[in-house]
């Protein structure tokens, strides 16, 4: 059985910055246990003399030449898509609240 | 005269290049075709007439001066959603990125563009590819054109059904665990995932970046290699990139169409994928392949790959865990949508807001998923332990492509849903991937056709076939020498059976009047849908943000 609760799933959401109405919790909670159940099966399988593969077709050192190449985006192409822009740069909303 | 969208891309190709049709006509033809169906099938989210018909003429230009920029110079392409373009905007099924306008082009893209390719929109799919049905993208679901009231599979729903309903000869797609080999069982058409690495990422947007594998997705095998022959090939700005030199796999395709290409042939049946989970006609369908490989002088023998058993659970571990980290880029700062609590915000509540109005409930679903498998105290025995099952499946392929050259399944377990059925049950969406999703864990090609139609339903059933690694031209000359054979069998190929929804649809000519009493009876089912205009965006279906209560 999964320790999905409740309040994981509050956690959890607060950690991906996905907020959720208290209806979405219950349900997630729900549906969240019952997948874990059928995921969490891979530990039965998974002994601990076999590796893990992170990639399937694993390569070493891709390196480039350290040049500067022409196509890199240019700062306008790069803020063409922000919400919101101050000259050059992203701008970002508040960073600390108020009783910080 | 020809129907130009019933023309496959290898005629078209012909056809322009021995000047007896134009790009302009072709595309236009298409652009019509768009027009008239895909009201109904939904295939395309965004269409621009304006851009297209520059591209053909600019097509027929080269032509006329004697330099068209490869054989396909002019034949028109369908683009799915999840690749970047600069001149449409590329959402990925997701309102997060409504309306957005990459700085960039995929570079799958750029090779089409290279190639003289003439780009005719961009294609429905499930939100950021999460999905089998391509219900789950936010601006609604594509139509099965096979039975408007089905799935046309997922994630790449809307490039098979273009393809499928004659709206684009071929189309670029995207596989994950299934996203283009599915849609290919599901609609009666061709699917192929290369080799992990073999055509660049680059502009297309990351779901698991260990999985993900952009392909085409055709009517024909030798479409299907013709498209990749364009779009595969070493790319510097992939760092997983493989730099192999390619064979040509139009030629393979060729090669295997030629009688006789079967003999000896070593094919591989998976005993795993038989039984309860799978629809008889499915397995019917499947079984009359392999007999008539056998009879083309194919040996078949059956495999064993035990550890197939625990493919879905990994996936469903190492899936969500790389997409809750690869979507940590829709951050309300850069790009995208953004959302300001009331009475405004910290940077965090500001992404936390936004990222609860611009993600659908399966993204939210496999984010959360991902970030419990990634925590401390459950990495180990969740995504760790996911990693080990991906190197016990390696093995199992690693020891059956010993003994064999291919390995044959049925591409999924059944024919198309109805919409709806299976939206509210994640775990029986999840299962349909059982057969496609070892090939994404291992890094291997497979490959779907049309195997036939199911006989209880009617609608198509695809077969797959797996190689080993950097072995995808062997996939095209198998598949090619079975769908000759099929085609033989039918008379002609599978989409030739389609049943004509043209007649279901308001055609050009009537599309601004009111559908005819007549017209009317056959749109039973889409009467209360009102037309949709396929110029633009459209807007989100307003039923799709409350729907599974998350």
């Amino acid at each position: 059985m999964s320790d999905i609760s409740e309040d994981r799933v509050r956690h959890l959401a607060g950690l991906a910055r996905i907020n959720l109405t208290d209806a979405e919790v219950t349900h997630l909670t729900a549906e969240l246990s019952k997948i874990v159940d059928v995921v969490a099966t891979v530990s039965a399988a998974a002994t601990d003399d076999i590796p893990a593969t992170s990639h399937p077709i694993p390569l070493s050192n891709v390196y480039r030449d350290d040049v500067v190449t022409d196509d890199v985006l240019s700062t306008e192409q790069a803020l063409s898509g922000a919400p919101e822009r101050d000259g050059a740069r992203f701008k970002v909303s508040a960073i600390l609240g108020e009783e910080q | 005269m020809t129907d130009l969208t019933r023309q496959t891309a290898a005629q078209l190709a012909t056809a322009l290049a021995d000047g007896s049709t134009t790009s302009l006509a072709v595309t236009q033809a298409h652009l019509d075709r768009i027009a008239a169906v895909d009201g109904a099938i939904h295939a395309f989210l965004h269409v621009n007439p304006e851009l297209s018909l520059a591209a053909a003429a600019a097509s027929d230009a080269r032509r006329a001066a004697g330099s068209p920029l490869s054989e396909l110079d002019g034949v028109p392409l369908a683009i799915k959603d999840v690749l970047v373009t600069t001149d449409m905007p590329s959402t990925s099924g997701s309102k997060i990125l409504e309306g957005w306008m990459s700085p960039y082009d995929a570079t799958v893209v750029t090779r089409a563009r290279e190639a003289g390719l003439v780009p005719l929109g961009k294609t429905n799919m499930d939100e950021f590819a999460m999905g089998s049905s391509t219900e789950h993208s936010a601006y609604g679901p594509t139509r099965n054109p096979w039975d408007t009231d089905r799935i046309p599979g997922g994630s790449g729903g809307g490039s098979a059904a273009a393809v499928a309903a004659f709206e684009a000869p071929f189309a670029l797609g995207s596989d994950t665990g299934g996203s283009i080999r599915q849609p290919a069982h599901i609609t009666g058409t061709v699917g192929m995932k290369p080799t992990y690495g073999s055509v660049s990422r680059y502009g297309a947007i990351a779901l698991a970046s260990s999985l993900d594998q952009v392909g085409p997705c055709a009517r024909t095998v030798l479409d299907a290699a013709l498209l990749h022959d364009v779009i595969g090939g070493y790319d510097r700005h992939d760092s997983t990139s493989l730099k192999d030199a390619w064979p040509s796999f139009a030629e393979a395709a060729r090669k295997g169409a030629l009688p006789g290409s079967l003999k000896g042939l070593r094919v591989g049946v998976v005993s795993q994928y038989a039984g309860e989970a799978f629809q008889a006609g499915v397995m019917t369908r499947f079984r009359e392949s392999l007999d008539m490989l056998a009879t083309a002088g194919a040996e078949i023998v059956e495999v064993s790959l035990p550890s197939v058993e625990h493919a879905v659970a990994a996936y469903y571990l190492i899936l969500p865990a790389e997409a809750s980290s690869n979507l940590a880029k829709f951050d309300s700062v850069r790009f995208g949508m953004r959302v300001n609590p009331a009475g405004g915000g910290t940077v965090e509540q500001v992404m936390s807001a936004t990222r609860e109005a611009g993600f659908g409930p399966e993204v939210k679903r496999r984010i959360i998923l991902g970030t419990y498998a990634l925590s401390a105290g459950y990495y180990d025995a969740y995504y760790g332990s996911a990693q080990k099952v991906r190197t016990l499946i390696q093995r199992d392929f690693d020891q059956a492509f010993a003994s064999v050259d291919v390995l044959a399944t049925p591409t999924a377990p059944t024919t198309a849903w109805k919409l709806g059925e299976k939206l509210n049950d994640p775990l029986a969406m999840y299962a349909q991937d059982i057969a496609t999703i070892p090939a994404n864990l291992a890094g291997i090609p497979g490959i779907s056709i049309p195997s036939g139609l199911a006989p209880e339903d009617g609608l198509p059933v695809g077969i797959q076939f797996l190689a080993p690694a950097r072995h995808d031209a062997r996939l095209y000359e198998v598949a090619a020498g079975l769908e000759s054979l099929l085609e033989a069998s039918w008379g002609g190929p599978l989409y030739a059976q389609a049943p004509d929804f043209d007649t279901a649809v308001p055609t050009q000519s009537t599309r601004s009047a009111v559908p005819t009493q007549s017209t009317r009876s056959a749109v039973s089912t889409q009467s209360t849908r009102s037309a949709v205009p396929t110029q633009s965006t459209r807007s989100a279906s307003p039923t799709q943000s409350t729907r599974g209560g998350a």
